[in-house]
């Protein structure tokens, strides 16, 4: 298949970027999105241009490396799909896609499509963690954890941190990252005893990263690649409203 | 104070102003439709409304601070969002988001000069002096609140953008009502569809009840 590329290209912080159009000749349906790019990049290469930056890692759809904007959907909008993991065969030869870089003041671009994502880092430090001595392996279910609360903090925990959530939001909130790591951590024994402080800490820090503020669009949920829950802000709020009280 | 700086705290304050402001247009709705109880309904209890003397005024004055956070805030979270979002998509497409919600700082601040315009029209009566309720006494000295309401409505525009303003009112609560519950807490996924699908219904009903006053009068279905 033959498919018009439109990227963001960038040359760094300081430099304005354009949309620039690249032609991908000959992809195989059964290539990944990024297999495209590195063979549209090969050939860049061998013309002498620069070819194009992206972040990836894994490639198996787990460690959130992997952050574009395709046809104006994060990780192009397969159901809980990272980019890595979405495959030529969705288009259709002839398409022309757009690919774009998270966009967001917290995410500045430090090349293309490659965004520094260190917000995210800022806001763990505020209070993602339990700080306990966790001393050596205990044993099994020496902690007793009901079933349906294990589930629910495996679920919050399924976040990979790739910021899709913060990029498809209308106003750049990380709210469904914040509340991710609030609701895993709350619904777990050793996190609840730092509760209240977390969620303070954590939210305060949202608007010192210069991320906006949740008004409920949902449209986070909808871009997470691992299917993040919008419950997890309702719980997000319930913890700070219990702080507040607290 | 944390609460009026902190991104939840501020949606906190959004959401129980939403919340009260929300149960107003619901009562009001009810005293309204003692209009469909002819001129007796109504006066008497525009009557009895302002026999409550002082009260009147310290709602008055819940109902413009509950105004004047709902919109400050508002307006303060809505400029921060797009500051935050310097930079948009050259090709966007929305699957959660909707037009209302999308649409909430405009059908607000469209709902504020509604607000207004409706005060000066029934309140302050300065739009319409010849239909004033305050000069026109019903048969035992009562202000005339019913002849007011259906002179009132008898003109087009006025039908009009009242009708218009009602849509807007709908619009706003279609997003606002499952967007207060999500905001207090009380809604997880299993909730939530069904909120946004009751929220929307309420939003409905009210735009129902509303525009019913102004459209049976101007069909002369209610007359004097």
């Amino acid at each position: 298949m033959n498919l018009t590329l439109n990227v963001w290209r960038q040359n760094g912080a300081g430099d304005k970027g354009r949309m620039e159009q690249y032609q991908a000749k000959n992809v195989s349906p059964d290539s990944s999105f990024l297999e495209m790019l590195d063979e549209v990049n090969e050939e860049l290469i061998r013309e002498g241009k620069e070819p194009i930056a992206f972040d990836h890692d894994c490639r198996e759809g787990i460690c959130g490396m992997c952050s574009q904007v395709i046809n104006g959907k994060p990780h192009g909008g397969q159901d809980r799909t990272t980019v890595c993991q979405l495959h030529m065969r969705s288009f259709k030869d002839g398409d022309a896609i757009f690919i774009e870089p998270w966009r967001a003041k917290a995410f500045p671009v430090l090349r293309d499509l490659a965004v520094d994502r260190n917000a995210l880092d800022r806001i763990m430090e505020a209070g993602g963690y339990t700080s306990c001595h966790t001393g050596g392996v205990a044993d099994g279910n020496a902690l007793l954890i009901g079933k349906p609360e294990a589930d629910y903090a495996m679920d919050a925990a399924e976040c990979i941190g790739c910021g899709a959530c913060v990029a498809g939001c209308l106003n750049s909130s990380a709210m469904l990252f914040t509340s991710a790591k609030v609701a895993q951590l709350a619904t777990l024994p050793q996190g609840k005893v730092e509760a209240a402080k977390r969620v303070k800490s954590m939210t305060a820090e949202l608007k010192a990263q210069g991320f906006g503020n949740c008004t409920n669009h949902y449209e986070c949920q909808a871009s997470c690649p691992k299917g993040i829950d919008v419950k997890f802000i309702a719980t997000l709020n319930r913890e700070y409203i219990k702080a507040l009280v607290k | 104070m944390q609460l009026t700086e902190n991104s939840v705290g501020r949606k906190l304050l959004m959401a129980v102003t939403g919340a009260l402001l929300l149960g107003f247009v619901i009562v009001h709705l009810l005293g309204n439709s003692s209009v469909f109880l002819g001129p007796d309904g109504i006066n008497s209890y525009a009557e009895n409304l302002h026999n409550l003397g002082p009260i009147v005024w310290v709602f008055r004055l819940v109902m413009l601070g509950l105004i004047v956070v709902h919109i400050w805030f508002g307006v303060s979270l809505t400029l921060e969002n797009s500051a935050a979002t310097p930079i948009g998509y050259a090709s966007q497409e929305y699957r959660r988001a909707t037009f209302s919600s999308r649409t909430m700082i405009y059908t607000g601040l469209a709902l504020l000069a509604f607000i207004i315009y409706h005060l000066l029209h029934f309140t302050v009566q300065i739009t319409d002096v010849e239909f004033a309720a305050r000069q026109n006494m019903d048969a035992i000295n009562r202000p005339d609140v019913f002849g007011m309401v259906v002179n009132g409505f008898k003109q087009t525009f006025t039908t009009v953008l009242y009708v218009v303003a009602m849509i807007v009112l709908f619009l706003h609560l279609s997003h606002g009502v499952q967007s207060i519950l999500q905001t207090v807490g009380l809604s997880n996924d299993k909730s939530l569809p069904v909120v946004t699908l009751a929220g929307k219904g309420l939003a409905f009903v009210l735009l129902l009840g509303y525009i019913s006053i102004p459209i049976l009068i101007i069909a002369g279905i209610v007359k004097i």
